[in-house]
């Protein structure tokens, strides 16, 4: 019996479709944007914002991918998507990707700690930007520490959300 | 790993007029981000229209997996009835019996209360109820506390309508969109219900703290007069919630201030009633809204 993986065998030479190349990492971060259609009645903030988490590891894993303006269509589905007010993910996560781009050219030497490490700035930045917006726009008086739980749990789980960002990642570019 | 150096587009003229442009147009689009924004600091549901599409088309397959996971969300409390069973069982005889007797007084004032009202000529319609719903998302990675309702301006929800179960209060309508309406859920920490002790009618009002617990804070000056165990029901004040529905229990007390835990917890509830707003309610059916006086009797021969 022929094992199923072997039918279709990557090789040199072939090259996946544009569409492939260039809309998977758009439709994951979109994906994980739509994390809250999920039946979840959530009575705190306990959901890590799934949509940034990959939108992290794309921008991290393949640096040339993207242009920093990519946060704003991504951005603003995911206020679309989160009940946050419109506008708040657009500025944050194009400030944050600007912010990636600065900090790298000033960085000598990259690996998986600096990542990580960039990638939790990034996600305080954003949690933290995003319960701002929340308080100024009507939502009442929102702590801080609200949130914080959130903040942990989305850091402790980049590492693994890079992963499985890598993995796609290798199905995209090879044909 | 030394850095990557694909953002340096070196020499090439044309590479680097296209690396300036995207931070431009980036730039731009944060600017663009900010003023909108500022737009809702104003006006918070604004652009919810911007959500209708995406609101309706994630309808289905929301509505679809809470179909699916309905009965998966109480298994937890099938697994903490199993713990114990015996000594529960021995306890809950006992309450029956203890129960049981109630009932049978309540029922017969129950049946006084009618003859009663029957011989003051009072008639008691509740035409309150506008449909029942069910919740099938939330925005669950927020800090604020929005559900979303399988029922939208088609079916009759409005902007303001309250919103409960048979628990208690859930919250109250946000926005509507043709199919569905987000609900401002009872612990978001922009609602606030004015409500009253069930008991003596001690008034106070009741904020959300966005972590499931509401905070309650007396209107009357003085030291705190709530207690741990206390139920709070809506007072009726400001005329958007009907007066007596349950809406929390007081569990801890601070200084001034009582925390409290909502009756109804919106994700084991399985449907929600959407209410009228009480105002509507009570002066729906009025033939001249000149008139200051409420009548007591609501007429139901015509309904805006």
């Amino acid at each position: 019996m022929i094992d199923p993986h072997l039918q279709h065998v990557p090789r040199l030479g072939r090259h996946p479709s544009r569409f492939r190349l260039t809309g998977t990492p758009v439709i994951t971060v979109m994906l994980g944007s739509a994390i809250t259609v999920l039946p979840v009645i959530a009575q705190a903030p306990v959901m890590p914002p799934f949509g940034l988490l990959l939108l992290l590891s794309w921008r991290l894993l393949r640096p040339e991918l993207w242009r920093a303006w990519i946060g704003l269509p991504l951005g603003l589905f995911d206020d679309i998507m989160s009940g946050q007010p419109i506008g708040s993910a657009m500025f944050l996560w194009t400030v944050m990707l600007i912010g990636i781009d600065a900090i790298e050219h000033r960085m000598v030497w990259r690996s998986y700690r600096q990542d990580w490490l960039i990638a939790s700035a990034g996600i305080i930045f954003c949690i933290a930007g995003g319960v701002f917006f929340a308080r100024i726009t009507g939502g009442g008086n929102i702590k801080l520490q609200l949130v914080a739980p959130q903040m942990l749990w989305t850091v402790l789980l980049f590492p693994f959300v890079v992963r499985q960002c890598a993995r796609i990642d290798r199905w995209r570019v090879m044909a | 790993m030394a850095r990557p150096s694909s953002r340096r587009p070196g020499h090439n003229r044309k590479a680097q007029y296209s690396l300036f442009a995207s931070y431009v147009v980036a730039m731009t689009g944060a600017a663009a981000g900010l003023l909108l924004i500022g737009v809702a600091i104003f006006d918070p549901t604004g652009f919810a229209a911007i959500r209708t599409a995406t609101a309706e088309i994630s309808r289905p397959a929301s509505l679809g997996l809470r179909n699916m996971v309905s009965g998966v969300s109480s298994i937890d409390e099938i697994l903490t009835a199993y713990w114990r069973a015996g000594s529960q069982n021995v306890a809950l005889r006992h309450q029956v019996e203890a129960d049981r007797n109630r009932i049978i007084e309540a029922k017969a004032i129950a049946q006084e209360n009618l003859r009663l009202k029957r011989l003051l000529k009072l008639v008691d319609e509740d035409q309150s109820d506008l449909l029942t719903a069910r919740l099938i998302s939330s925005s669950s990675s927020s800090p604020r506390r929005f559900a979303r309702l399988n029922a939208g301006r088609w079916q009759g929800v409005r902007t303001g309508m309250p919103v409960r179960a048979s628990e208690g209060l859930v919250g109250r309508i946000h926005s509507v969109t043709p199919n569905t309406a987000d609900v401002l859920l009872l612990t978001d920490s922009s609602n606030i219900v004015p409500v009253r002790r069930a008991t003596d009618s001690v008034p106070a009002i009741s904020t959300g703290l966005g972590d499931g617990t509401v905070e309650i804070r007396s209107l009357a000056a003085g030291r705190n007069p709530f207690n741990p165990g206390d139920i709070l029901v809506t007072s009726g004040v400001g005329g958007v919630y009907q007066p007596n529905i349950p809406v929390a229990v007081v569990v801890r007390i601070e200084g001034e201030i009582a925390y409290g835990v909502p009756l109804a917890n919106p994700s084991k509830v399985d449907a929600v009633v959407v209410e009228r707003s009480f105002e509507e309610a009570v002066t729906r059916g009025e033939p001249a809204p000149a008139e200051g006086v409420v009548p007591e009797v609501a007429n139901n021969a015509t309904a805006p």
